[in-house]
């Protein structure tokens, strides 16, 4: 079974459909890449997966796991493993990054039934994955996101996705705005990261992220819909041809995906 | 069952019961409702006053009667009945002061219990020498024998003035005087007890001096006077938290707080105060609570800190203020505010720079919920001699939900030139986005909540003694839950 099976999913906002039947299913540890152009619902998709109220679906299911994941709250769905890494990652002031970080790792341990960590062994933990995503210590004790860089700010989104060890992770332009470097350390991270028990679906605009990120599969979106599907070569036709052969081909009504 | 929306947690949040709520059955020995010349005369009698404290209650009495109530704050309610007030109210167990705790009325003490205020374990593993003001008259003090062995007085404002009485001759009145407002000089004409701390030349207080307020009696004003001197190079800190029960009937309370500091001195001022704000859907019978708080740096390089948490009354009219004559002083100002339900808060403080070098810090966190409404009113003053004085104000704003409201009023007066001024304003909403974000990492919508406002106020709690630190941000916590559906 998938770890993820989207059907048919159907959603928008203020009645404003946006996602107009996406099928996708992803398997335990691999990694799919959807790209496509500005305005195709790509963001919308990772936003209706990770419970985002102001989205509405109106027809068609997720199944994570096999179990309904639409039927969740957010909290519920971080709790069963769903991390989503924010385009833009908000800022609460304040809060100091571990102590926010502390709190949502204990509640994902509560549901799981493992006893909460005190804060000797969970400093022992967050030392650790520091150091595989390369995290600077003086971002531990800053409130979250308060006065970071764009490219801290990505860092430490990848940096939350270590010590909360999800089973999915949802990964929303988290390449935008970051230059050569800060790309390169995101992707070591993720990375590094990769695990037959953990499947990614990285959201992005552009190609250069998969140089870094191979994908197992690409999905290109289209007006809501999955226009094609393919290997990690479908990325590459793509930085030749640009969005414009596919997007028009879809307005045609060619056939859409090359297989699921 | 599904974890409540953001919409559901500040709905919540807005109804909230209140927790303190309970009354005590004490027999209480109460004057009938009322104020006039006679009321001054028994309340003066009852505490077997000498003649000068009388004539100072009476000379503030007279002048009261010249006086109206001040309508410029950003307040409603109706009009108040001063005649409808029983004006006294003392436990009966007055007149024969128990010797230590295990004389105490235990139902008094359970009282206690029900807050969490574990006295006893207080007073053991804390540290804290608590002088118990329950309603009017203190019942239980602590530690009196090691704080007597440093020249500390820390006793009840009736016994010092049967005590100390050339102490409170010299101070009570000189930084507030009777005169100098509505509420200060009724208090002035009647005041029931309070606290008074005399700290002398050069001692360093070894604890946090405590006393815990807590208004019982049905239709008593309150009118706490406190008064503490601190001498040359000496170092205070005072806490000072309240709670009260639940009661149909609007409570007034009007205290008067007066800090002096001499040369070198530092009194440390921390304020928690959970009144009962009234009925969450009509806001009926909350705490009036018309307090004057106002400090002197009467020395050069005297430093004076107020730190407040204020979540209860149903009115909070309270500016604790600083008067900054020596050079080189120092004021500061620690505010967190907290209106939900059909609570009205309008509060701040005045800077007034006299002496050279002055410095004066203003942090103000306002957070409305409910129909809330919470006003900051604060005066920064520099008078024509004070050269290089320098503030800081800092004022945000969060709102929660969309009924409730948020105002800033900032008087800035500077009549020398060499004054440095900063001010620094924020409204925040707080986020949808933030309490995703949250939720996106496996933190309910309650936790995050009560999460994000312990961040805005961070500033306010880290000036507070640390178990006042904790005690504040569980009664925020408190504020902010919902009863989970």
């Amino acid at each position: 079974m998938a770890l993820l099976e989207i059907k048919n999913l159907h959603a928008g906002v203020e009645g404003n459909e946006i996602l107009k039947g996406i099928d996708l299913s992803v398997d335990h540890g691999e990694v799919h890449a959807i790209m496509g152009p500005n305005g195709s619902g790509k963001s919308t998709l990772a936003q209706v997966l990770a419970g985002r109220e102001d989205y509405e679906v109106s027809a068609g299911e997720v199944l994570y796991d096999g179990h309904d994941l639409l039927d969740l709250d957010p909290e519920e769905r971080a709790r069963e493993g769903v991390f989503m890494a924010f385009q833009y990652p908000v800022e609460i002031p304040g809060v100091s990054n571990t102590y926010f970080l502390k709190a949502a790792l204990n509640a994902v341990r509560k549901h799981r039934g493992e006893e909460e960590l005190d804060a000797v062994d969970f400093l022992k933990l967050v030392r650790q994955r520091m150091k595989l995503v390369k995290m600077e210590e003086t971002l531990l004790n800053r409130p979250v996101n308060e006065g970071f860089s764009g490219g801290e700010k990505k860092r430490n989104e990848i940096f939350h996705m270590s010590v909360l060890e999800p089973r999915l992770a949802i990964l929303d332009e988290t390449d935008s705005g970051l230059d050569i470097d800060a790309l390169r350390i995101v992707a070591d991270g993720v990375n590094s990261l990769r695990s037959p028990d953990r499947a990614f679906v990285l959201i992005t605009h552009y190609q250069r992220l998969l140089d870094y990120i191979v994908p197992d599969r690409v999905h290109v979106l289209v007006d809501g819909r999955i226009a094609r599907s393919g290997g990690k070569e479908l990325a590459l036709e793509l930085e030749d041809q640009g969005y414009a052969a596919i997007e028009q081909a879809a307005r045609q009504g060619a056939p859409a995906a090359v297989g699921a | 069952m599904a974890a409540p929306t953001a919409t559901q947690v500040i709905e919540q949040y807005a109804d909230q019961g209140y927790k303190a709520g309970f009354v005590t059955d004490i027999e209480q020995d109460t004057l009938p409702p009322g104020l006039n010349e006679d009321v001054v005369r028994a309340i003066s009698a009852r505490k077997r006053e000498p003649e000068w404290m009388l004539e100072w209650r009476l000379k503030a009495y007279r002048h009261w009667l010249t006086m109206s109530e001040p309508t410029w704050p950003n307040v409603t309610y109706p009009k108040i009945d001063f005649q409808a007030y029983s004006y006294f109210s003392a436990p009966k167990s007055a007149e024969d002061r128990p010797k230590s705790l295990d004389e105490v009325d235990p139902e008094l003490l359970a009282t206690y219990e029900k807050l969490g205020i574990p006295l006893r374990e207080q007073e053991m593993l804390a540290g804290v020498a608590v002088d118990a003001v329950f309603d009017s008259v203190s019942v239980a003090t602590t530690f009196k024998g090691k704080l007597n062995e440093l020249g500390i007085i820390f006793c009840s404002m009736s016994e010092a003035v049967h005590e100390h009485p050339e102490l409170v001759r010299q101070y009570l009145g000189s930084v507030v005087p009777y005169s100098d407002n509505f509420y200060a000089t009724l208090n002035s004409a009647v005041f029931s007890d309070g606290s008074f701390v005399y700290v002398p030349k050069g001692v360093r207080c070894p604890m946090e001096l405590s006393t815990y307020f807590r208004i019982n009696a049905l239709n008593t004003g309150q009118f706490e006077r406190t008064l503490i001197i601190a001498e040359e190079g000496s170092y205070v800190s005072y806490l000072e938290g309240c709670t009260a029960p639940m009661r149909d009937e609007n409570q007034l309370h009007a205290a008067v707080v007066e800090l002096v500091a001499a040369k070198d001195a530092q009194i440390k001022y921390s304020t928690v105060q959970n009144w009962y704000p009234g009925d969450m859907e009509t806001g009926k019978g909350g705490i009036y609570n018309f307090v004057t708080k106002r400090g002197k740096c009467d020395g050069d390089r005297a430093k004076i800190s107020w730190t407040q948490v204020e979540t209860g009354s149903a009115i909070t009219w309270k500016y604790p203020s600083v008067i900054l004559k020596g050079d080189d002083s120092v004021g500061e100002f620690y505010s967190v505010a907290l209106t939900k339900g059909h609570q009205q808060a309008d509060t701040g403080t005045k800077m007034i720079h006299i002496g050279k070098n002055t410095r004066s810090t203003i942090v103000s966190k306002g957070i409305s919920a409910g129909h809330g409404q919470n006003t900051y009113r604060g005066q920064v003053r520099i008078n024509r001699g004070a050269d290089n004085a320098h503030n800081f104000s800092q004022c945000d704003s969060m709102l929660i939900g969309d009924k409730c409201g948020a105002h800033t009023f900032p008087y800035i007066d500077v009549q020398n030139p060499t004054a440095r001024m900063e001010h620094e304003a924020s409204t925040s909403k707080i986020g949808e986005d933030q309490i995703f974000y949250c939720n996106q990492r496996g933190i309910d919508t309650e936790n995050a909540v009560s999460m994000i406002v312990n961040g805005f106020c961070k500033e306010v709690f880290r000036e507070l003694p640390m178990e006042f630190a904790v005690e504040a941000q569980k009664l925020l916590q408190v504020n902010l839950e919902g009863s989970v559906g």
